[in-house]
């Protein structure tokens, strides 16, 4: 006869409600270990997915992911002129926020360099990769957008060709993908009335200065667009992602680069590494210490509640001894409701967990080590939870079973 | 166990609670000897000694000082165990207290069979075993009734049958029958007499319930801790009380 489930059989209700608990606070536990890979899984994947062998940022900046890194077009032809570059892709990466029906919508915007990168790499759960350089989008479904869905992106307006999954940013947010000239026009988009500002500061310019009065023709120049001005600089890119030729030793092309005075060069090794050390890290040793709380938490709370647990059974359990039960059976008998509390509790964590992460805003990725490992601690709490009770258990005398 | 051999013998024992000026002598150099297949009662005034006797006797709070021998095994010297105590227990003991004392989350049945299981009887002869005493006792209808569906008369008899699973040679009982009519009251103490007779068990029974003392092989009587009456048939006890 199992003393530990006629126990549980009997206070069926109870035993239930405190597993749920339980479950919900390994949930917790679980989804926190899920959070952190999902931040890796996000912070990485991007770089996995381009797919290049060394990143070209501007000098003393750590690449486009850790902070503002503004190269110029021509790094990209630059770079194709040094022996063992295979390709340069123009790379723009930023985060906008733009109001879309009537909803903030936050997302990461990251040029693909038309015509090479059409974004054949993405992984599509819908539509086509880009067919034309200009108005066209690829959004992660995360976002919300849906396929041939029309949004207005500064003055112009962009049709989703395209839907990806998983598709995030370091910092959580949904990623669209458009061509580089698309990214640096949502970028460097400004209002009519802050152009007309910025032209009437230039006239006013050609009235006071000089320089203008002395050369009417510079006067007439100024008047232009500000994109045909030759003295202002054309748009920059975030990076250039070179990939290196077969055969070719990344070591000399990166060191060749490297001795260029206005980039620095990360392998993707080193960017990934800047990645996960920098922004990541902190979040990373923030769950970390908040996961080793909620797991102390969940053992002090399993604790208490075998202790109660024991509590209710002492005059059962002195009964037991009077009537010769051995301390093992009083032992197994607490131990296998730990047991059984810690494990329901796992299997409700981690089914009610595969239906709430998936609404999660940040991605929640549950590996199969991680379960392992989460399994092997549950064990371990319960076991451990389990100490106080029995410590109680045995201190119950046989005639505590003849008083009260 | 040896036929020939006492069932229950106490040798001086005594029990004395606290220590100086706030000392009790709850037991005082008690003195019995109770051969195989006797059932003897156990009376008393309230305060006397007897259950305190019963749980020296019961192995369950060893006396200061004295040494209890049952079934011809010394098992204690004053708190000094000689055996097993609880291993001794589960073997030869068996207990029904005033209140019934069953474990609340098992069943009538479950209260016998876990007796029968803890002394190693495999589970399906242990279910057969106390369903059988159940019907002894004129519960097997409510087997399967946790103890807070029974009442006290039920519960009492599940106890009992509880005690008698493992065929002890050492029933001890204390006023078993107070939460019992009189004529289950008297069936329960014939069943102590005829347990005692058939399996060569003793029996001590601690009551207050005269109309029954008939059904005693022999009466102790206590008080202040003593054992005063000494072996007697049940009509000397009346006759000189």
């Amino acid at each position: 006869m199992n003393l530990a489930v006629k126990d549980i059989q009997h206070n069926l209700g109870r035993f239930a409600l405190t597993v749920l608990g339980i479950g919900m606070l390994l949930m917790i536990v679980m989804g926190m270990g899920g959070i952190y890979r999902g931040l890796v899984e996000d912070a990485t994947l991007l770089l996995e997915r381009i797919g290049g062998d060394l990143w070209v940022v501007q000098r003393d900046t750590r690449g486009p992911f850790a902070e503002i890194s503004r190269v110029p077009r021509t790094l990209a032809h630059r770079l194709l002129a040094v022996p063992g570059v295979q390709s340069a892709r123009e790379f723009v990466f930023h985060t906008i926020q733009r109001q879309h029906e009537g909803r903030p919508l936050r997302m990461s915007v990251l040029g693909l360099s038309w015509p090479q990168d059409k974004g054949q790499w993405l992984p599509l759960v819908a539509g086509r990769p880009l067919a034309q350089n200009h108005f066209e989008l690829i959004a992660d479904k995360t976002l919300g957008l849906r396929l041939h869905e029309r949004i207005q992106l500064g003055k112009e307006t962009y049709t989703v060709v395209g839907v990806t999954s998983g598709m995030a940013s370091t910092a959580g947010d949904g990623m669209i993908f458009v061509t580089v000239w698309d990214a640096q026009v949502i970028q460097f988009d400004a209002p009519g009335e802050a152009i007309r500002l910025e032209r009437a500061a230039r006239e006013h310019r050609s009235r006071t200065e000089d320089i203008f009065l002395h050369q009417p023709l510079l006067a007439e120049q100024l008047a232009r667009p500000t994109a045909d001005l030759p003295a202002a600089a054309s748009p920059e890119l975030s990076a250039v992602v070179v990939r290196i030729a077969p055969g070719a030793n990344q070591e000399k092309v990166a060191s060749t680069i490297a001795s260029w005075s206005d980039v620095s060069v990360f392998t993707k090794a080193g960017q990934g590494e800047l990645l996960l050390k920098g922004m990541v890290d902190k979040s990373r040793r923030q769950l970390g210490m908040f996961r080793t709380l909620l797991t102390i938490i969940a053992a002090v709370v399993m604790s208490l509640i075998l202790y109660t647990l024991t509590l209710d059974k002492l005059h059962s359990i002195a009964l037991l001894k009077l009537i010769g039960a051995p301390n093992r059976t009083i032992l197994g008998m607490i131990l296998q409701q730990a047991i059984v509390l810690g494990a329901v509790g796992y299997g409700i964590a981690y089914l009610v967990g595969q239906k709430v992460f998936p609404h999660f805003p940040r991605r929640v990725v549950l590996t199969n080590e991680d379960l392992l490992r989460l399994a092997i601690i549950v064990l371990g709490i319960s076991v451990i939870s389990s100490v106080l009770g029995i410590w109680k258990a045995m201190r119950a005398a046989p005639n505590d079973a003849l008083m009260g | 166990m040896n036929d020939d051999v006492l069932a229950i013998e106490t040798r001086g024992i005594s029990k004395t609670y606290g220590a100086g000026h706030t000392e009790v002598v709850a037991l005082c150099d008690a003195s019995v000897a109770i051969p195989r297949g006797r059932t003897v009662a156990l009376l008393g005034p309230s305060g006397a000694g007897k259950s305190t006797f019963l749980m020296a006797v019961g192995l369950i709070n060893p006396p200061t000082t004295g040494q209890i021998a049952i079934g011809g095994v010394p098992v204690l010297d004053g708190p000094v165990a000689l055996v097993n105590l609880r291993r001794f227990r589960r073997k030869h003991i068996g207990y029904v207290f005033q209140k019934s004392n069953l474990i609340p989350f098992l069943s009538a049945r479950e209260n016998v069979q876990v007796a029968l299981e803890l002394n190693g009887a495999p589970a399906r002869q242990a279910r057969r075993r106390a369903m059988e005493l159940l019907d002894e006792l004129g519960v097997a209808p409510r087997a399967e009734n946790t103890p807070a569906m029974l009442s006290g008369g039920e519960q009492q008899r599940v106890a009992i049958a509880r005690a008698l699973a493992n065929r002890p040679s050492v029933i001890l009982a204390d006023e078993p029958t107070a939460a019992l009519d009189s004529h289950r009251g008297r069936q329960v103490m014939e069943l102590f007499r005829d347990v005692a007779h058939r399996h060569g068990a003793a029996a001590i029974v601690v009551t207050h319930d005269h109309r029954t003392l008939e059904v005693f092989d022999a009466i102790y009587q206590m008080e202040d801790g003593t054992i005063t009456g000494g072996l007697a048939l049940p009509t000397d006890a009346y006759s000189s009380p």
